[in-house]
C-alpha cells in the first residue's frame, strides 16, 4: 500500500511525500512505515503505542477511527493510506 | 523565514474573515517552501466544522485537507500553511491555537476582524520538531 505523509512529517521519511509499504492491515502497514522510519514513532503514537489523538489516517476516503474494523481493517496493494495532522483553533479560552 | 504571496492572495484571505463574520473563517494555504521561506500560490477556503462555537473556534475537516493536498500535488504545492480569523480579538495566537497546532515548518496566518473590517494579520511559524519542544514565532508577511 501507499502511505501518504504531510508535509510537516516528511523530515522523519527522507522528505519523501509518500511511502510504499507491505501490510495486510492498517496496523501492519504504519508498523512497516515506523520500521522503514523509525522517527515517526513518536510523531504518530503516543508512549502507550495508541495513535496521537491529532493524527487523522485515512484509508483512501474513510477515516480509519469510523471503520468498523478501525485500525485492523484489511487493505491491498492498491489501497492508500494519507496521514493528516488536525488544523483547529480559535480566538480565546 | 517569511511568507511570501501576492497581493490578491493576502486581500483575498482577509476578505474571508469579513465574510464569515462574526464568525471565524479558515482556510489552507498552498505553495512551496524555499530556503527564502514560504511561498503561497493558492489559497483554498474551508468550512468550519466548529459549528457549534463558530465565533471562537474553527476546525478544519480532515477530507478538506486531503482533499486540497491531493490537488495541491498535481499542480506541484504542498500545504505550506493554513489562516483562520479573530473575529472582535486581535491577531495573535491563543492558547487554543497553540495545543492545536502540528504542522510543523507551516505558518497560521491570524487576521483580527473588527466589527466586520479586517485589520491587523500576522503570520506564525511552527517551530520545534514535536510536541514538547514546538512554538510560534512571529513571521514576515512579505506581500509581493
Amino acid at each position: 500500500m501507499t502511505i501518504n505523509i504531510p508535509t510537516p512529517l516528511r523530515a522523519y521519511t527522507d522528505k519523501k511525500e509518500s511511502v510504499s509499504v507491505e501490510g495486510t492491515t492498517v496496523t501492519e502497514g504504519l508498523a512497516a512505515l515506523v520500521a522503514a522510519h523509525p522517527a515517526m514513532q513518536q510523531h504518530l503514537f503516543t508512549p502507550e503505542g495508541k495513535l496521537r489523538s491529532f493524527v487523522n489516517v485515512y484509508l483512501n476516503d474513510d477515516d480509519v477511527r469510523y471503520l468498523p474494523a478501525k485500525e485492523e481493517t484489511a487493505v491491498s496493494a492498491t489501497d492508500e493510506l494519507t496521514i493528516i495532522p488536525s488544523i483547529a483553533g480559535g480566538c480565546c479560552r | 523565514m517569511s511568507l511570501k504571496l501576492s497581493q490578491q492572495l493576502y486581500d483575498e484571505l482577509r476578505a474571508h474573515g469579513e465574510e464569515t463574520y462574526p464568525h471565524e473563517c479558515c482556510g489552507i494555504m498552498l505553495g512551496k517552501t524555499s530556503d527564502e521561506g514560504l511561498h503561497v500560490a493558492a489559497l483554498v477556503r474551508a468550512g468550519n466544522t466548529r459549528t457549534d462555537s463558530a465565533h471562537n473556534r474553527y476546525h478544519i475537516a480532515p477530507q478538506e485537507l486531503i482533499k486540497a493536498q491531493r490537488e495541491g500535488r498535481k499542480a506541484g504545492y504542498d500545504i505550506v500553511g493554513f489562516y483562520h480569523s479573530h473575529p472582535d480579538h486581535p491577531a495573535q495566537w491563543s492558547p487554543t491555537d497553540f495545543a492545536e497546532a502540528h504542522w510543523f515548518g507551516c505558518s497560521y496566518v491570524i487576521t483580527a476582524v473588527e466589527k466586520g473590517a479586517a485589520k491587523i494579520t500576522n503570520s506564525f511559524l511552527l517551530t520545534g520538531k514535536g510536541e514538547d519542544d514546538k512554538a510560534f514565532e512571529p513571521q514576515t508577511i512579505a506581500v509581493e
